[in-house]
């Protein structure tokens, strides 16, 4: 096959040769080359097969707008879907592979879709599938349902790999005076101009190389640029997209860092996703070429006319042979010219009759025609052509390349991020930026200004607008008026065909022809909103960047309407497509969220513990010996702490210092219990609600001295009961002197629980007098020294039920306080035991968690009336008596028994009546255990009416998800020593 | 990104603070009945423009902030502590 590169062209270094693979065979191109500068030299025109016809694709374009050479790049884990070959670097040893073929793009066997067109009109699979009359008239989409994944599967593009990434990824994050995005000649001479005046200044451009469209003239040289930019201090961004605008001046990045290398460093990131935080924003975006519809326009070998002018100048490629060139507009002519020189035979169409343009007479100029229809299939036999004035086809000229050119849109992508909409310019025929009070400057061929000196212009007018808008200077100022071309542009979107079912395409990577759009009004969708949605319009990953003008000129010609009165959707972030890697970056795996563990996590994993996550806390699990599993292991654990004695890590609790003067008066009110005369030395279990009345959290408040409390919060809550604090102290009660200090970090908390944990703290304390039961009452708090001089605080509260106490030490003492205790609890048989011990033990005591307390639970539901004060109010304490929350029939904390004490149970059983099996029965099972101490299973829940309506009641207990169905009993929820005789002991 | 101003720290980005709610809610005394309790807590207007909220700087210096921002825009025209000791503290300090 011969080789499209000519000599004497380029901006590729030709002393470097580079091996590619496409679709299993090996090329070379050279370093500079695009993927699809190599592909076109290698003279492979066919790089994929369309989403919906199968039809075959080429290359349309040079840059972002791709909407046809969508390919997949690498194998296995590092396989790269939908990338635009004209974006993607060449680099040696690159694989890539065409997409949405079999067995490959040359000839694909879904190709027969192209004949079945009439089958895959917009909204076919819908119409087809859905609610299939008469299997499901008017009701259901179960069909639907199951062909759909059959229906994806055939109208895909490429398919992601499905192993684990293991490539990495980083968020990294910047602050500027000025961000310009775009490295054109607008956006230099604005970065420049900001520069020089001091301003701190980011200069991103998604090429590789700096210069905008510059890069597509013949004797353009980036290297003076580069230095000046660098001189100044400008912080130059190659291969970085500005994806999205955000409020504030925010702009979000990306960076591929390896994507254009062949064997990168394993410990740089792939990919960099930064956040920009600016001070003032200027777009130097450029403008996207638009293409013409007209029977297959899609035909391999169709291009805009600056893509073949970026093929030529910056690759060396000349595209065609006998090249065809259709406008409407002025633009075409330069290149017209380059491409005859570079040998090139070529004939401009301009759809205009009257204008005058200057040219060297190399090429014919067929005034007043337009492109009819292209002949061929896999590539451009001729092209028929029509007068512009009368459509019909008048002639047939012999060809191998059609350019197009059907005027330009100024990228006002990142502007509409802002939800700024743009403007109909009917003079340009194209949407222009309008302004914004953001600091937001547009300048450029993206505000419509089509001359270079124009756009330097605009670039220092831009950076006088940015500094006024700063307060640094106040300086008049003026950008260039929109245009810049000698002739007007004519409107020219369509040139429809007299035959009934043309291909004439407006968007190439979904397959929406021009009369899908037609179909789309006859159908009603006229709404712009509506016809995208309808017809897929613009809604492929080059977001309708060259096509959706003309879908929406469409639409105003069949409304009878203006382009401005059909309007236009609004441009949502990213302008192009960011990889989900790099979204969550780092944020992967274990760093998905932040791990906390307590300062005795490594003392427990010594000791054999399996941990578990509890929120962000790893926790003890249970302590297996030998061979024990989870339930052999927690069921000698709970039963050894009912024995002897246990001590369990409890670290996680929230712990919250609450200091001053007014402190008993703000626990008083956040508490529904009394907390007035609670005396020094002495701990508490109270319960905080919600505003609205619903149980918040549970803990407990130690009283330290007069002035000074201890407080405890479940661990999961702990933050938000902290938030909640400081909200109260800082906005509702800015009168309480009290001070709330986060300390859950600074005490390291351990409970010894169990009939033998008085005597082994004893052994513990340096004065053993301080933990009898006179000196430490049940609810007793002292504060005192451990053995080796440890200070430590003690409370003798129990969650298990049995005599028990929870110490607490400054952190650092965490492993020594393990190391004592340990060795005390040993000598009486005692164990370490884990959350499910723990959890087993609370459920036979019936104590409530925040599986109970799941922020719908009252404090009547959880059975802890008595724990509502009636002698003062608190926060809830008007809201719990509204008349819902007053309902006899809330469900109301009981325990369960299985009826045969032989069955068992699980949590989010359904509880039921018997012959009433449905829906959300009457109660639910929150927590579940096996109780050792009674032998059988249990459960804690919630049933309407409670204990009294149920106690002799045989229920069922539902568990569909599971298949099981077992009868229940309903009993207290405090299943083992109801008067508490163990606690007080 | 909504950027705070936080008198404290310093202009942060929004992910360094927690939404509150509502900065113009009088809430009605513990004792208050159970009416005034339901207005204060479930009426809510729904305004469209600049509205006082309530911001918490939870990753950074602790303080409730009083934030007035546009619903439409998230344009912030001023930023101060809700506790009035700490905005005079922060007005002495301009």
């Amino acid at each position: 096959m011969k080789t499209r590169r000519i000599d004497n062209y380029g901006k590729i270094n030709r002393d470097k040769i580079l091996s590619f693979r496409w679709d299993k065979k090996d090329y070379k191109g050279f370093e500079g080359d695009t993927l699809a500068s190599a592909l076109l030299a290698n003279n492979i025109g066919i790089v994929g097969r369309s989403f919906k016809y199968h039809r075959p694709r080429g290359i349309f374009s040079s840059g972002v707008e791709e909407s046809g050479a969508l390919v997949t790049i690498g194998s296995k884990d590092r396989r790269d879907p939908n990338v635009r070959a004209t974006t993607q670097e060449l680099y040696n040893g690159l694989e890539a592979s065409g997409q949405n073929a079999f067995p490959n793009v040359n000839f694909d066997l879904a190709g027969i879709n192209n004949y079945l067109g009439r089958f895959f009109a917009a909204g076919f699979y819908y119409k087809t599938f859905m609610g299939i009359p008469p299997l499901e008239w008017g009701r259901g989409t179960a069909i639907w349902m199951f062909f759909e994944k059959f229906i994806r599967k055939a109208a895909g593009m490429g398919s992601a790999s499905e192993l684990p990434d293991p490539d990495s990824y980083e968020h990294a994050h910047d602050f500027c005076d000025l961000i310009v995005v775009g490295s054109g000649p607008a956006g230099v001479a604005a970065a420049i101009e900001a520069a020089e005046k001091k301003l701190d200044v980011i200069l991103v451009e998604q090429d590789s190389l700096v210069g905008g469209d510059q890069l597509a003239e013949n004797n353009f040289d980036n290297s003076q640029i580069k230095n000046q930019l660098g001189n100044l201090g400008i912080k130059i961004m190659t291969r970085t997209t500005a994806f999205g605008l955000y409020d504030n001046c925010v702009v979000g990045l990306l960076e591929r860092v390896t994507d254009h290398i062949s064997a990168p460093n394993v410990n740089i990131p792939r990919q960099r996703f930064w956040t920009i935080r600016a001070k003032h924003i200027i777009v130097g975006a450029g403008a996207i070429e638009r293409h013409i519809a007209f029977n297959n326009n899609d035909i391999p070998g169709v291009m805009t006319v600056n893509a073949s002018k970026h093929y030529l100048n910056r690759y060396g490629v000349l595209t065609g042979k006998r090249i065809v060139i259709a406008t409407n507009n002025d633009s075409v002519y330069e290149t017209a010219h380059q491409l005859s020189e570079a040998g090139a035979n070529v004939t401009v169409l301009d759809s205009r009759t009257n204008f005058e343009i200057e040219t060297n007479k190399s090429f014919e100029i067929r005034k007043g025609y337009v492109p009819y229809n292209i002949n061929g299939s896999k590539k451009i036999d001729s092209l028929d052509i029509s007068k512009s004035e009368t459509i019909n086809k008048s002639e047939t000229i012999n060809c191998d390349q059609v350019l197009l050119s059907g005027g330009w849109s100024p990228a006002v992508h990142l502007l509409s991020h802002r939800g700024v909409k743009p403007k109909w310019d009917y003079n340009n025929a194209c949407f222009l930026p309008s302004d914004t009070k953001e600091n937001i400057t547009m300048v450029g061929s993206s505000r419509g200004l089509w001359n270079k000196n124009d756009c330097i212009a605009s670039g220092i007018a831009g950076t006088i607008d940015a500094l006024n808008r700063l307060g640094i200077s106040k300086t008049n100022y003026f950008f260039p008026k929109p245009g810049g071309w000698k002739n007007p542009i004519q409107p020219l979107y369509e040139v429809k065909n007299k035959k009934s079912r043309s291909k004439s395409f407006v968007d190439y990577q979904h397959d929406v022809t021009t009369d899908d759009v037609r179909l789309a009004h006859r159908e009603g969708f006229i709404s712009v909103e509506h016809l995208k949605r309808y017809t897929t319009l613009g809604m492929a990953n080059d977001q309708g960047k060259m096509g959706n003008i003309i879908g929406l000129s469409l639409m105003a010609d069949l409304l009878n309407k203006e382009i401005p009165e059909v309007g236009t959707t609004v441009f949502r972030p990213p302008y192009t497509p960011v990889s989900i890697g790099a979204l969550s970056g780092r944020n992967v795996g274990k760093h998905f969220r932040p791990l906390r563990v307590t300062p005795m996590h490594q003392w427990n994993i010594d000791h054999g513990a399996k941990m578990i996550e509890v929120g962000l806390y790893q926790r003890p699990w249970y302590y297996p010996k030998k061979n024990e599993t989870l339930s052999d292991s927690y069921i000698r654990e709970a039963s050894t702490v009912r024995k002897t004695v246990g001590i369990c890590d409890v670290t996680s609790l929230g712990k919250i210092a609450i200091q001053g003067p007014d402190s008993t008066e703000f626990l008083n009110r956040i508490y529904s219990n009394d907390f007035s005369n609670l005396q020094v030395g002495k701990a508490r279990y109270g319960i905080m609600l919600r505003d609205d009345g619903i149980v918040m959290d549970d803990g407990t408040s130690w009283r330290l001295a007069e002035n000074e409390y201890f407080m405890t919060t479940s661990t999961g809550e702990a933050a938000k009961v902290m938030s909640w604090l400081e909200e109260l102290l800082q906005t509702r009660w800015t009168d309480l002197n009290v001070n709330v200090t986060s300390v859950s970090e600074q005490w390291a908390g351990v409970s010894v629980a169990g009939p033998k944990s008085r005597e082994v703290l004893n052994n513990c304390v340096d004065d053993s007098l301080v933990v009898t039961n006179n000196n430490l009452p049940f609810m007793g708090v002292t504060s005192t020294l451990l053995k080796g001089n440890i200070p430590c605080r003690i409370a003798r509260i129990s969650f298990s039920g049995e005599l028990a106490f929870e110490v607490y030490v400054k952190s650092d003492f965490a492993n020594t306080m393990m190391d004592l205790l340990w060795e005390n609890t040993k000598k009486y048989e005692g164990c370490l035991y884990g959350l499910e011990a723990l959890g087993a033990l609370r459920v036979e005591k019936g104590h409530v968690t925040v599986a109970e307390l799941d922020g719908r639970v009252t404090i009547d539901d959880a059975g802890l009336s008595k724990m509502a004060s009636t002698k003062k109010s608190y926060i809830g304490s008007a809201m719990r008596k509204r008349g819902v929350l007053k309902n006899k029939d809330r469900e109301i904390l009981v325990g369960f028994f299985p009826t045969n004490l032989k069955e068992t149970f699980n949590a989010g059983t359904i509880v039921c009546e018997k012959n009433n099996i449905k829906g959300q029965g009457i109660g639910r099972i929150t927590s579940v255990t096996y109780s050792p101490e009674l032998g059988h299973w249990i459960g804690l829940g919630f049933v309407k009416g409670g204990l009294d309506k149920w106690k002799d009641t045989n229920l069922v207990g539902a568990d569909p998800v599971r298949n099981k169905q077992m009868n229940l009993k309903v009993v207290s929820p405090h299943m083992i020593d109801p008067k508490g005789e163990r606690m007080y002991a | 990104m909504i950027r705070i101003n936080c008198p404290y720290c310093g202009e942060r980005d929004h992910s360094e603070f927690s939404y509150g709610g509502d900065a113009t809610i009088n809430y009605p005394s513990l004792d208050a009945s159970e009416k005034e309790w339901t207005e204060a807590i479930f009426f809510r207007k729904n305004i469209k423009g600049f509205q006082f909220e309530t911001w918490h700087h939870s990753n950074g210096c602790r303080m409730w902030l009083v934030v007035e921002r546009s619903t439409v825009t998230h344009e912030i025209k001023s930023v101060k502590p809700c506790h009035p000791d700490l905005q005079k503290v922060v007005e002495n300090n301009k």
